[in-house]
């Protein structure tokens, strides 16, 4: 059994303009120690369908479907429950590492409190956990620094912080939404190593949210590529980089900047611009934008077939591909 | 931060030199004077008064003369109260105004707050917009309107409190001028409340205290009210300097001996002495609280260093 079993997870906002369909039926499992990489680019729904799991929607946001962890549905759990899972056995750290962390309490009592509260620490022991925590992202100098305020940290140093703190229970998934699009490209890079470190060291599985194929090829095992609230296509890093079987997946790897592409070429990109959330189409959201479009394109999306072992298409035209 | 309190107030003094001067100017441009009376006094009587009280030099010695004064802290005497001081008139109308006002503001923080956190937690709920309503109309009814009311409701027909006046001091006689000040600012607060609590619930930090799997009296309590106070802070800087100094209209409506009355009879009277004394004694408790505020800023918000 898979440790987190997400079956045909609907996400819908209540507006004024009625009800918006933000994820339409997405299903994945994660294995235990896995780094899943979910890409897509804004408004394609990825970053909703992690919200949904950790019972973090916005206030109008409703979720549906199933998502089995530990024998239980995340989505039907009680608040008092969630919140024994969130944190401590699935924790999350955020895009934006400047705005994340509370701007009026110091890193040492948001760090401590998330010990005293899920394993009954004491202030103290949290504190030695914290610091040794803070070691194990190489922020230098942890104990001196524990007392000090989030402001006076720099954007990598807090995402580093977010991290260290999401990992003190030792999660056995952590979920990374986009977390280091906010960030300076050299540091980026050190934030994606250590996730990969980490991810090996305390053999927690991640999933990581991105729009950004170079940071799944980096870090992943496995892809989901989502469009319009729906999964394209899933696979290994194989199947999606070598053998992708999906136009959008397609557009999106020949939209990628090469350093081997001719100087002063321009980059290719994907005609038209992603469905509205509050006319869906009908049928498949890339359809108005495919190449490769057929008659029943419009009328009803098409399926996630398997294609080859975990190899996972949704795509009528994908054999004349 | 005591360095940073004393420049403060040492920049506060080019605008309290301003306000001075307007007032005395404008309160001298009135026409009129303090010794006009129903019958005209006879011609050497009023040269000796005005002699007396030094009206008979010209404007700016005068203008000298009042901050010379000033500086020492004498307020001059008060033109139409014979035998009393300004500074006298103030210690008996400020600790009534003080304790009205103060009263006032502790009622309308610790219920604008609280009500303006529930309609927060309960966006949208039935309980938000019966606040946000009742609220809306509180700011809406000026208290000369306000306060009759109350009066008529509570004195008159149920006959359960004073109508006015201060009687022997009894808290009973409090009760309504103290609710008529306090509701407009009840509605203004948690109206404030309600909207930067919605904001500080939204925020990135909220999410993330929720993340850590934390209850939701926790996020609230450790990690929300903080910084979804700040803005009601330095609301309430100017506002208490505004109500301890004592409301005109209150004060007349419920006869109470407060410094509102006397500032407006003094403006009157054209009590010179009076009017001015007021002026400058709101003017510097504004300048303090607003010190105070910012003060307070330093004190909850890590970020701010002085």
């Amino acid at each position: 059994m898979s440790l987190l079993d997400v079956h045909d997870l609907k996400v819908s906002f209540e507006t004024n303009d009625g009800l918006l369909p933000a994820v339409q039926g997405v299903s994945f499992a994660l294995e235990e120690g896995e780094a899943l990489g979910i890409v897509g680019e804004s408004g394609s729904g990825k970053s909703q369908t992690v919200l949904a799991l950790m019972g973090l929607l916005a206030d109008n946001g409703v979720a549906s479907g199933k998502a089995e962890f530990e024998g239980q549905d995340l989505l039907g759990l009680s608040p008092a429950r969630l919140n024994r899972v969130r944190g401590e056995k699935i924790s999350m750290i955020f895009q934006d590492p400047m705005t994340s962390l509370n701007p009026y309490l110091t890193v040492a009592s948001q760090m401590t409190e998330v010990l005293t509260l899920h394993k009954d620490m004491t202030r103290r022991e949290a504190r030695q956990e914290a610091v040794r925590m803070l070691d194990a992202v190489h922020i230098p100098d942890a104990s001196s620094r524990l007392d000090r305020y989030p402001h006076e940290f720099s954007g990598g140093m807090r995402q580093r912080v977010m991290i260290a703190m999401s990992l003190l229970c030792r999660p056995q998934i952590l979920i990374a939404d986009e977390p280091t699009t906010a960030l300076d490209v050299t540091v980026q890079a050190q934030i994606l190593r250590l996730l990969d470190e980490i991810r090996r060291e305390f053999r927690t599985a991640v999933i990581l949210i991105t729009h950004d194929l170079g940071v799944v090829a980096e870090v992943c095992d496995r892809v989901i590529v989502m469009y319009g609230g729906r999964v394209m296509e899933s696979g290994s890093l194989h199947h999606i980089f070598q053998g992708s079987r999906h136009p959008y997946t397609r557009g999106l790897l020949a939209s990628v900047p090469r350093l081997d592409q001719e100087r002063g070429g321009r980059l290719q990109g994907i005609p038209g611009a992603p469905p509205s959330l509050s006319r869906p189409p009908t049928g498949c959201p890339f359809e108005a934008r495919c190449a490769y479009r057929l008659d029943r394109c419009t009328s009803v999306p098409p399926p996630l077939k398997e294609r080859d072992r975990g190899h996972r298409v949704a795509c009528y035209a994908e054999l004349i591909l | 931060m005591l360095a940073y309190a004393f420049k403060r107030f040492i920049g506060a003094l080019p605008t309290l030199f301003v306000l001075i001067a307007l007032a005395f100017f404008m309160i001298r441009a009135a026409p009129g004077g303090p010794f006009d009376a129903e019958r005209a006094l006879p011609a050497e009587i009023e040269a000796n008064l005005r002699a007396a009280y030094h009206l008979d030099e010209p404007l700016v010695q005068q203008f000298g003369r009042y901050l010379a004064d000033l500086v020492r802290g004498d307020f001059g005497p008060s033109f139409q109260y014979k035998d009393y001081t300004v500074t006298e008139l103030i210690m008996t109308g400020f600790p009534v105004s003080l304790r009205l006002g103060g009263l006032a503001m502790a009622l309308a923080v610790v219920v604008g707050v609280a009500v303006g956190s529930l309609a927060a937690l309960r966006q949208n709920s039935w309980i938000d917009h019966a606040v946000m309503s009742v609220s809306m109309t509180g700011i809406s009814i000026p208290n000369f309107v306000m306060a009759p009311i109350l009066i008529l409701v509570f004195a008159i027909l149920l006959g359960w409190l004073p109508a006015g006046g201060l009687g022997d001091g009894s808290p009973q006689n409090l009760v309504l001028p103290v609710i008529s000040l306090a509701l407009p600012q009840i509605a203004y607060i948690s109206r404030l409340t309600r909207g930067s609590m919605i904001e500080v619930l939204r925020s990135n930090f909220v999410r993330t205290a929720r993340a850590k799997g934390l209850s939701e009296r926790t996020v609230i309590v450790r990690h929300a009210l903080k910084p979804a106070l700040l803005p009601v802070i330095s609301y309430l800087g100017p506002t208490t300097a505004a109500l301890v100094t004592g409301s005109v209209v209150i004060e007349q409506i419920f006869g109470v001996p407060g410094l509102g009355r006397y500032f407006v009879q003094g403006a009157l009277n054209r009590d010179y002495t009076l009017v001015m004394g007021v002026i400058v004694f709101y003017g510097v408790l504004i300048v303090v609280f607003n010190l105070l505020v910012d003060l307070m800023y330093a004190l909850l918000d890590p970020r701010v260093k002085y």
